[in-house]
């Protein structure tokens, strides 16, 4: 039985879980073999297994991050790097298990996909276990799938693009994610097609001890435009699960990616993921990056304007409550001429919770022309509460523009006063208050996104105040 | 049970400082009462206090409102019995719209009285054309209320979101805490033209203002002059005109500092 660890438990809805039906869990733990079973269970081609292997080595190779959030709590050994839930995958949800289907009844996935997206893909441990889109969007070309069978049905698109925006090498955790990766998203958007409802992939994990290592490769080719937008949520256990994704997007000339996440894994999650974006030229890319939940995250997604022209912008919401330790934040890279960036930070610490801005704003010499902006609020909720900001910014070309804000502040009194002079209670003041701070990133949300995110900015302020 | 606010010898201190040194006062429903003062008479301490700022520490005495003690109940809910405050100094809350703050104002007024916030009072779009039609009362453009929250405004928008806020609220006693300030003379006449218009025989309205500028559009019945934090001198709406000749020094250098 699932034990229930000392949380705002009533505040996290999600934190229930089911009895396990798997056809496959493999063994704790981690070694050579594991990885060359999941490789062999999945039937892969012999270049993916040797791009696992050689990931795992750089994985045993790589240091633990000596920066940023205490990892110690981070056991290797007891981890479940790969359960496979189902035997299939449904392209409707009747052929999805009843247990499986119910949580994400639970979780609204099948009713927002009625609604207003375009696609949505629904991973249970390791696997996508239901997967669909939209008829026209599948007539026109556009390929959305999860990566597995991506790299069934289009392997030479794979192979020439995974690990090329995020290499194995790059850090310990993407290290690990290539050599155990499993689900996730693929998807590929023609010339000039314009995806305009969302596309949807939502993560649960439902294990004990379970690792979640998806891996989602985003190309948008010439012209297009594609909004993705993740989810995801966990039961909540006494130890601590991993959830370590890379993600992978590359704009090409002309084209829009917006990836959008609402992260909201219960608090006993370790979240440490990479994600990073190629622009080309006259392409704009878009993190818009909501961080709730998990106990800890370390997430800085990044976006290298290479082309003449790219745009990026990231949006950056984070919320640390009682033991959570947000570090978050992002990168740009202007590599080229003429490229421009806006980083939007907010954050909000309350309860005791810790959060931090880290970000590289980095213009190369030669990206003559370029304009970067970065504002990071933290607001801070009580005395308990901690909000840093490390802004490195390494500017080698002397023709831009740059501009760097950055504030502290709490909650004032007068303005509590203020709106409590109007008949609303103090805990509503406050919430009315952290609403309206993180409002110029909600507002980039998508309506039913942006209800989300103030429902559960609401059910985060339950139970106290400043 | 009557709906008079009772001042009753009241005594204030903030952060360790006197500053109302036994102030009393009735306000009657359908009464008008000026209070005027110079700088750092307590004019405003004696705003706040009312509202029941926490920094603002009653020492002695009481206020009484519906034949009930106010002290120790929290600003939301003496707003809830029907006390409002015009600030002086109105708190900018970027991000929240002002629509939405008056939303979420007149549901926790007019819901049920529980202080149970959240729960619609009025249906939307009753919300929608009451805020309109007080919004062209006060010359306002529709677009203002998408606008957040005392960001940005001028003094003048201030205070006519102040006066706005009053209109949606319909309270029942009423400080205006110098709406004066800051203001041109016809901002100062559309603002008064909106409070006359809210004022009736239910409402007891306090005006705190440092000139007799704003008297001649909201009339009082009744005028107090406030010196080192008590009330020196009362009349009628001839006091403030005399003030006005005279000056406060008279009441200034009488009494013996504090």
């Amino acid at each position: 039985m699932p034990a229930k660890i000392d949380v705002d438990l009533d505040n996290y809805k999600y934190g229930f879980s089911v009895p396990e039906n798997y056809v496959f869990k493999a063994r704790k733990g981690l070694d050579e073999d594991i990885v060359r079973e999941i490789s062999w269970i999945k039937g892969e081609p012999e270049w993916m297994t040797r791009f696992r292997l050689q990931a795992y080595q750089a994985f045993l190779q790589k240091p633990m991050p000596t920066w940023g959030a205490d990892l110690s709590g981070v056991r290797f050994d007891d981890i479940y790097y790969y359960i496979k839930p189902t035997e299939r995958q449904g392209r409707s949800w009747d052929e999805v298990p009843q247990e499986i289907r119910d949580t994400f009844e639970r979780l609204g996935i099948p009713e927002a996909e009625r609604k207003f997206l375009a696609g949505v893909g629904a991973q249970y441990e390791s696997e996508m276990v239901y997967h669909n889109i939209q008829k026209n969007l599948a007539e026109k070309g556009v390929i959305f799938l999860d990566m597995d069978s991506g790299l069934r049905q289009y392997p030479e698109i794979v192979r020439e693009f995974i690990g090329t925006v995020v290499p194995p090498e790059d850090n310990k955790f993407a290290a690990l994610n290539s050599a155990v990766w499993s689900g996730g998203s693929f998807i590929y958007v023609p010339a000039g097609v314009h995806v305009e409802l969302p596309l949807q992939a939502y993560f649960r994990i439902n294990a004990r001890d379970m690792g979640q290592f998806e891996r989602t490769l985003i190309i948008a080719d010439e012209g297009s435009y594609v909004h993705y937008v993740e989810g995801c949520t966990a039961p909540i256990y006494s130890s601590d699960s991993l959830h370590s994704a890379v993600v992978e997007i590359i704009a090409k000339r002309g084209a829009r990616v917006r990836y959008t996440t609402i992260q909201n894994w219960s608090r006993n999650v370790y979240n440490l993921v990479t994600k990073r974006a190629i622009a080309h030229q006259e392409a704009t890319v878009e993190w818009v990056d909501c961080n709730l939940g998990s106990k800890v995250t370390m997430k800085y997604p990044a976006i290298w304007l290479m082309g003449p022209g790219a745009r990026g912008e990231i949006l950056s919401i984070v919320f640390a409550g009682k033991g959570q330790v947000q570090d978050a934040g992002g990168k740009i890279i202007h590599a080229a001429p003429h490229t421009s960036s806006v980083v939007t930070s907010k954050s909000i610490s309350k309860g005791g919770g810790r959060t931090i801005y880290r970000g590289l704003l980095k213009v190369v010499a030669g990206a003559s022309g370029s304009k970067s902006n970065v504002v990071c609020d933290a607001l801070i909720l009580d005395e308990h509460s901690a909000s840093d900001t490390i802004p490195t910014i390494e500017i080698e070309e002397s023709n831009v523009a740059i501009g760097h804000e950055a504030t502290v502040s709490k909650v004032s009194e007068e303005q509590l006063f203020y709106l409590q002079s109007r008949g609303i209670d103090e805990h509503r003041a406050a919430t009315l208050i952290v609403s309206g701070f993180i409002e110029p990133v909600v507002k980039e949300l998508p309506m039913e996104y942006a209800l989300e995110m103030n429902r559960l900015i609401d059910l985060e302020m339950e139970g106290s105040v400043g | 049970m009557t709906n008079e606010l009772i001042i009753k010898d009241l005594h204030v201190q903030v952060e360790n400082k006197l500053i109302l040194k036994g102030l009393s006062l009735r306000i009657r429903q359908g009464e008008i009462h000026a209070i005027m003062g110079p700088n750092g008479s307590g004019k405003s301490t004696l705003a706040y206090t009312l509202m029941g700022h926490p920094r603002y520490q009653v020492l002695k005495g009481d206020i009484l409102y519906k034949g009930q003690s106010l002290l120790g109940l929290a600003p939301d809910e003496r707003a809830r019995m029907g006390l409002f405050l015009a600030f002086q100094y109105p708190v900018a809350i970027p991000g929240l719209s002002l629509a939405n703050f008056l939303r979420a104002a007149v549901d926790a007024v007019k819901g049920d009285q529980q202080g149970n916030n959240g729960k619609p009072s009025i249906p939307v779009t009753e919300f929608r054309r009451r805020l309109n039609e007080k919004m062209a009362l006060l010359q306002m453009d529709n677009s203002f209320a998408q606008r957040y929250l005392n960001e940005g405004f001028s003094g003048g928008e201030k205070k006519r979101a102040e006066i706005l806020q009053m209109a949606m609220l319909e309270p029942e006693i009423v400080i205006l805490d110098e709406t004066d300030s800051g203001l041109d003379i016809d901002a100062l006449r559309v603002v008064a033209q909106g409070v006359n218009s809210l004022v009736g025989p239910e409402m007891g309205v306090l005006v705190i203002t440092h000139y007799q500028r704003i008297l001649n559009y909201i009339k009082p019945q009744f005028v107090h002059i406030l010196a080192h934090g008590q009330i020196v001198a009362s009349g009628g709406p001839e006091l403030a005109l005399q003030l006005e000749e005279e000056g406060y020094d008279r009441y200034t250098k009488n009494a013996n500092g504090g």
